[in-house]
């Protein structure tokens, strides 16, 4: 595919445009740059690649195929959102740093070789991380500073595999990778886990994410992790080892969402787990199950992006997003409450809501290449999910106890955003050929027959009965103020302590050594004092008697020998 | 925090509306458990195929969800600031 102007470039020229802007002006021009774009793609001729010769190499700036294109449109559609959602901010920071995101990841997925990737990488981290920073607490500005450098170090892990990979095959395609490249194999696949948040290299995303501003956090949950679905889809498709990694991506952050307060951090623990989906369908590799992995990406950029929009809405119009200290809010916020509760059967893959339609493809395909213990712990993850996101953050938001909280819906911007993903939800989980229409793989799949249907009912109505019982019965975990451990305990805490530790220790055999030294030196001027000070040996004045008489005994002695 | 006094009470306010509807959702699950036995289920494999599969599955991982997580709470939960505390007392040079 060929178009007018590379994917990115609109983006980034409207982020400078908009540095210059200010008021409804910045606010009007960014609003329209994804316009522009989209109509940029829209108008895209079948072509060739767009290169760009610097020195020996060759930057493939644009490669357009199917794949690339369903995450093109997606993430127009996704700056549009985002951008209509934060149009009350007077920020300029925010309103540079979300464009030039945007842009950044439309490069990043239309990168036809490592070295156009990488660039665009960093770009991500770069430009997303002001989007915390502007928060402005020393909690963000601390996590920024940990966001930045670890995302900025996957990148320097995808330079370092991309140049074993030139040095052993000549090429810098960015195309089918797998593991069995070896080395090079490896190191980009660890750098595209950082980035997608795999386990134990995740806790930058759930650090992160809840510190940034309210409308930040709507881009940050839309194009860093799916830039890396992408790269795994790409790269890794139908690599075993990641079936496993996104079931246990799936599993274990639906335990941390049930007792995590704040409740933009349980739709972070909420993203692994949806990504989890993805990458086991990435890893299964068949042809349902990739489509299943990049539809259910779509999908989940406009419903977790919905469902961040409720939140944010919350967070700007109370100052409070800890599920202990809301509740009661669908009184004053009826039509937030409405919007949230669509995001949240989404999510849960509700019939005729968006996530129905994508998620069980890569169920199906799990079931269909023999993997029922992965099928079993997807069906788990997906109850979960119903219960941490589809219940509990509406529930504790909007309902539950009434926190005595009493605002008024959020500026219309903000609720036209949220209207405009809603309608996509339905719209594609009621008539999701148009979504299947951009899938690149061939791959026939039916999601409304009645098993389908009366199966998914049956679960997600029989998760809400335990939450009921749960809380009925008492035995349901208050919200509490709380943080929960989790693997970057390991550098946060005990790396920071061995550290402290180390450097104590050498401290102390400095100080050792220094007085050692200091003894030594003192010993020595002690001794030559002893002997050669005023009192010494060798300062001793000697009577003038015994003095001739020593020099009369030399004479005669002398003068002995001289006559002998 | 109580609600202001001249406040309209919420429709969910009233425990009766809240017990109205909790009846219909327990209805509404009764009749999809029994939806099973009255149509002819495309199952997936033998097991998946159980009458009452996905009901019994989704209320007893929910629960089992729930349970497991207050657990890890007992192992896990510190307070808000922990991060944010240490680094302070190790700044004033307290070294615990």
């Amino acid at each position: 595919m060929e178009f007018a102007l590379p994917p990115f470039l609109p983006f980034f020229l409207g982020a400078l445009v908009v540095a210059v802007l200010r008021g409804r002006a910045q606010a009007g021009v960014a609003i329209l740059v994804p316009i522009l774009g989209f109509a940029n793609l829209w108008f895209g001729m079948p072509g060739a690649s767009e290169t760009l010769k610097i020195l020996d190499f060759t930057l493939v700036l644009v490669r357009a195929d199917e794949l690339a294109m369903l995450f093109g449109w997606l993430f127009h559609i996704a700056a549009f959102i985002g951008l209509v959602y934060s149009s009350h901010l007077r920020d300029t920071t925010q309103q540079v740093a979300a464009l030039a995101y945007a842009g950044s990841a439309l490069g990043a997925v239309f990168a036809g070789d490592f070295i156009t990737l990488f660039i665009f990488w960093e770009l991500l981290a770069i430009s997303s991380v002001f989007l915390i920073w502007a928060r402005r607490t020393p909690r963000a500005i601390a996590a920024g500073f940990r966001y930045l450098l670890i995302n900025v170090f996957s990148g320097v892990i995808l330079l370092a595999g991309a140049l074993v990979r030139l040095w052993e095959t000549g090429s810098l395609e960015f195309s089918y990778i797998g593991l069995e490249a070896g080395l090079a194999g490896w190191l980009i696949l660890l750098a595209l886990g950082v980035k997608a948040a795999f386990p134990f290299l995740h806790n930058w995303l759930t650090d992160a994410y809840p510190e940034a501003t309210p409308t930040g956090t709507v881009f940050l949950s839309a194009f860093t992790t799916k830039v890396a679905v992408y790269a795994l889809a790409r790269a890794y498709p139908g690599t075993e080892l990641l079936i496993y990694i996104g079931g246990a991506m799936a599993m274990f952050p639906i335990f941390y969402a049930v007792i995590e307060n704040d409740l933009r951090r349980v739709l972070a623990y909420s993203m692994i787990n949806q990504i989890g989906f993805m990458v086991c369908g990435i890893g299964i590799g068949t042809a349902l199950a990739l489509n299943g992995a990049v539809s259910h990406a779509f999908n989940d950029v406009i419903f977790k992006g919905l469902l961040m929009m409720s939140m944010g809405a919350v967070l700007h119009m109370t100052g409070r997003i800890n599920g202990s200290e809301l509740g009661g809010l669908y009184k004053s916020m009826p039509i937030t409450t409405v919007l949230c509760i669509v995001g949240a059967a989404s999510i849960s893959a509700f019939p005729l809501f968006s996530g129905f339609v994508s998620k069980s493809m890569v169920m199906q395909a799990a079931m269909d290449e023999g993997y029922p213990v992965i099928w079993l712990a997807l069906l788990f993850a997906s109850a979960g999910v119903f219960h941490h996101a589809g219940i509990k953050i509406p529930f504790f938001a909007f309902f539950a106890h009434d926190s005595g909280i009493r605002t008024t819906e959020p500026p219309l911007n903000m609720l036209l955003a949220m209207g405009v993903a809603a309608v996509l939800c339905i719209g594609i989980g009621s008539y999701p050929d148009v979504l299947y229409g951009l899938l690149p793989y061939e791959a026939e799949y039916h999601p409304y027959d009645w098993s389908h249907v009366i199966t998914q009912t049956q679960l997600l109505f029989f998760s809400a009965l335990a939450f009921v019982w749960l809380n009925l019965t008492g035995r349901y975990p208050p919200e509490l103020p709380s943080a929960n451990l989790d693997a970057e305990w390991l550098y946060r805490r005990l790396a920071p302590r061995v550290a402290g530790c180390a450097i104590s220790a050498l401290d102390r055999m400095n100080a050792a050594l220094d007085r050692f030294g200091q003894r030594v030196k003192d010993r020595a001027i002690a001794y030559v004092e002893h002997h050669h000070g005023p009192e010494g040996y060798f300062a001793r004045t000697w009577p003038t008697g015994s003095m001739v008489a020593l020099v009369a005994m030399v004479l005669v002695a002398s003068l002995a020998f001289y006559l002998a | 925090m109580t609600a202001p006094k001249d406040d309209k009470p919420g429709w969910f306010d009233d425990w009766g509306n809240v017990k109205k509807l909790l009846r219909a959702f327990y209805a509404v699950c009764g009749l999809l458990f029994l939806v099973d036995f009255l149509y002819h289920r495309h199952a997936l494999n033998e097991w998946e195929g159980f009458w009452g599969f996905y009901p019994v599955y989704g209320f007893v991982a929910c629960v089992l969800l729930v349970l497991i997580a207050k657990q890890m709470r007992k192992v896990l939960m510190r307070d808000e600031d922990y991060y944010e505390r240490k680094r302070d007392r190790a700044e004033r040079g307290d070294d615990a």
